[in-house]
């Protein structure tokens, strides 16, 4: 099962889907992927990849819980040509610090590779070179002619980082996009789960659109619409690497990280935490005392409000081209999933809003 | 097409300064056809020597092997690699980027603060060498201490691609990839050896010219040439932005020719056979700014009694960088310019004989 995990992830993370652009290669990537494990695959108005799975409950009047890990990457967007070469601003929240060097695809007429770069060091004045370069002075060079860059590229045009990962010593990978392309392969393999589990409960499992963005469009959007008893988000955290303080990160390997706070319902919170534990499936607590950060944050208030969790998978370098995640914190989140999914029942939600 | 996969098996190739043997292997088994005499010396600088047809005089060309990369120079308990420069690393290149590390060859990251958790003056400014490290992923030291160890290099780990569109003939269009400095100087050197000249040729493919054109030193002395043709990859600054002085060398111009550069001043007769030559043969070609760089010719000229020396230089556009990007019309170009003007040496048959 691991190897089959590594394999989309490695997949998911290569195909390109930048906010907003998510239908560039990566959306039917997933439906390719979920099509087997669900009982029927849609596309939404805001471009939300949705993995339906039937429940076995009867009755008229059916419990729905939404699974949400967003499948857009932060990116690039063009803004100008200028004679041979591309200026672009960012998609999301781009790291200044890393993009000289990184090789690009620009989403043009067809894709073209490129490779971001600035003035060389030898005509910066010196008190520059000690400043890192805003995106907005860097361009794109995609080795093209003036003419025909224009031929084939223009303003509005998306640019994804473009990089296959690399597996690193231990499990751990190291690639673009595993914010959030990890929790979605996780949700892949929660869905695997749900083959051979019973599970009363209707399964909405979503890779959302938007999120980098910040709107979280797509999970809002459609939690407005599906109205699910309960939702559980699956994002990434901060991974610890030296130089960051242990009690603002959580170690790889270690496990998934469990949210408390106001933006998660403790109920959900402590169902995880005792299921983990008899699962024997080791997690982190992360305490968020505010914005989650995570589209929880807009599926809470959504309608009547929904009861909402958030598992964390965790990753170093988030936001560069060499995002770290573990393996094995994937698949345990995805087996913690579809153990949770598979343990609703309906009580539960009743149990969990005072007054009902 | 041949010549074009050597330029990739060379540029993909490991060979920081200090650690050349795979670059050396690689040229080592596509010159033997064509050299009358291979020598490796105690360096490792490669001499491959063609006797000619009896015309009285020594040609060196030379080309180095090495590359800037890494030297792995502390092993963190947390399994983290601290790293010296090998060569010119510009340390705004460096955050974000992926290596190969060690003898294994393992691949590795440079990591940094996710940006959500540094400070704004972290963001801003150029994290110093000392304070960056390589991850490949160990649980600690121990487990690092198995795949590399302090002492060993690294070196960027990019692939040789087309950009653009694919040309069918291999000839010309844009490539990317790492250590066309000087790469695409041993390639030209390659093909320049399969020809048959009546002067006495003595290629020397040298060891690390980045730290200081330690092998030009020796290998001139060995070879003892009458003059020299230095062969570069050389800075490309036809760049957006650009105010003042003239980019360095553009781009499909042809080989750039180089007056003088801060390691040494071309003789001026070297100038005027190379510029005759191309004239001739209707061949492209630029000059390269003045002061800009340094090249194995500031070893060669002096070496001895003094060694007549010209550089002849492939515009590479972001060299040092782990991307860099050239046209392979200036390489073939440069190749037709080198072969013809060698060809034509006789007639420049007063260099060497100490007239003026």
């Amino acid at each position: 099962m691991s190897d089959d995990l590594l394999a989309v992830l490695k997949r998911l993370s290569a195909a390109p889907g930048v906010s907003g652009a998510e239908a560039t290669t990566l959306r039917a990537l997933l439906v390719e992927l979920l099509t087997p494990l669900a009982d029927e695959v849609s596309v939404d108005v805001a471009g939300n990849v949705i993995a339906f799975k039937r429940g076995q409950q009867t009755g008229a009047s059916r419990y729905k819980v939404m699974l949400s890990a967003h499948m857009d990457e932060i990116g690039m967007i063009v803004t100008g040509l200028e004679g041979e070469f591309l200026r672009f601003t960012q998609i999301g929240g781009i790291d200044d610090r890393v993009l000289l060097g990184q090789l690009v695809l620009v989403h043009g007429r067809r894709s073209l590779l490129g490779v971001i770069a600035s003035r060389p060091p030898h005509v910066v004045l010196p008190e520059e070179r000690g400043k890192v370069i805003p995106h907005d002075q860097l361009f794109v060079d995609v080795g093209l002619t003036a003419n025909e860059l224009k031929r084939q590229v223009r303003v509005g045009d998306i640019i994804s980082f473009d990089c296959e990962p690399v597996e690193l010593r231990r499990d751990l990978i190291a690639g673009k996009a595993m914010d959030n392309r990890a929790s979605v392969t996780a949700m892949y393999a929660c869905l695997q789960g749900l083959i051979e589990l019973n599970h009363a409960w209707d399964v909405y499992a979503v890779a959302t659109a938007q999120e980098e963005h910040g709107s979280y469009l797509g999970a809002t959007t459609f939690a407005f619409r599906l109205q699910p008893h309960l939702a559980l988000v699956v994002d990434t955290t901060f991974g610890h690497m030296v130089g960051l303080s242990e009690a603002e990160t959580f170690k790889l390997g270690a496990g998934p990280a469990f949210s408390v706070g106001p933006n998660i319902h403790p109920a959900i919170h402590r169902r995880l935490a005792s299921l983990a534990d008899s699962l024997e499936i080791p997690y982190q607590t992360e305490p968020l005392p505010g914005h989650s950060g995570t589209e929880a944050w807009g599926l809470q208030i959504s309608r009547v409000g929904i009861p909402t969790g958030i598992i964390s998978i965790p990753i170093r370098n988030m936001h560069t081209p060499i995002e770290v995640v573990a393996l094995k914190d994937v698949t345990r989140a995805g087996r913690l999933l579809a153990h949770f999914v598979a343990g609703l029942e309906g009580t539960f939600v009743e149990d969990m809003i005072p007054g009902t | 097409m041949e010549r074009k996969v050597l330029l990739e098996q060379l540029s993909n190739a490991f060979g920081p300064s200090g650690d050349e043997g795979e670059v050396r292997e690689l040229i080592a088994e596509a010159i033997r056809p064509h050299v009358a005499e291979l020598q490796v010396d105690a360096l490792g600088n490669v001499l491959a020597r063609k006797p000619g047809n009896g015309y009285p005089l020594r040609v060196m060309l030379d080309a180095h092997m090495d590359e800037v990369g890494f030297m792995i120079t502390y092993i963190e308990p947390s399994g983290l690699l601290r790293f010296g420069a090998v060569g010119g690393l510009d340390p705004r290149m460096l955050p974000g980027k992926r290596v190969l590390a060690g003898r294994s060859r393992v691949p590795g990251v440079i990591g940094l603060k996710p940006l959500h958790l540094a400070t704004k003056d972290e963001l801003t400014s150029v994290t110093n060498v000392q304070d960056l490290a390589i991850d490949i992923g160990a649980e600690d030291g121990d487990e690092a201490g198995q795949w590399v160890s302090v002492g060993d290099y690294a070196v960027f780990h990019t692939c040789f691609g087309q950009l653009g569109e694919a040309p069918s003939d291999g000839r010309s269009g844009r490539v990317k990839g790492k250590a066309f400095d000087d790469r695409v100087g041993c390639a030209v050197l390659v093909e320049t050896l399969a020809g048959d000249y009546q002067v006495e040729v003595v290629g020397a493919f040298t060891v690390q010219e980045e730290v200081g054109m330690r092998g030009a030193h020796v290998a001139a002395f060995v070879a003892e040439p009458d003059l020299a043709v230095v062969l570069e990859g050389t800075v490309a600054d036809d760049l957006p932005g650009e105010e003042g002085a003239p980019p360095s060398t553009r781009l499909g111009r042809g080989p750039a020719i180089t007056l003088m550069d801060r390691s040494f001043v071309a003789d001026r007769r070297l100038v005027d056979w190379l510029i005759e030559t191309a004239e001739a043969e209707d061949i492209p070609y630029q000059f390269k700014r003045p002061n800009v760089g340094g090249t194995d010719g500031g070893a060669v000229n002096r070496s001895r009694a003094g060694v007549p020396t010209v550089a002849l230089s492939v515009p590479c556009r972001y060299i040092h960088a782990p991307v860099a990007v050239m046209d392979l019309s200036d390489f073939w170009h440069t190749v037709e310019l080198l072969r013809a003007a060698l060809t034509r040496l006789p007639m420049a048959g007063e260099i060497g004989d100490g007239s003026i």
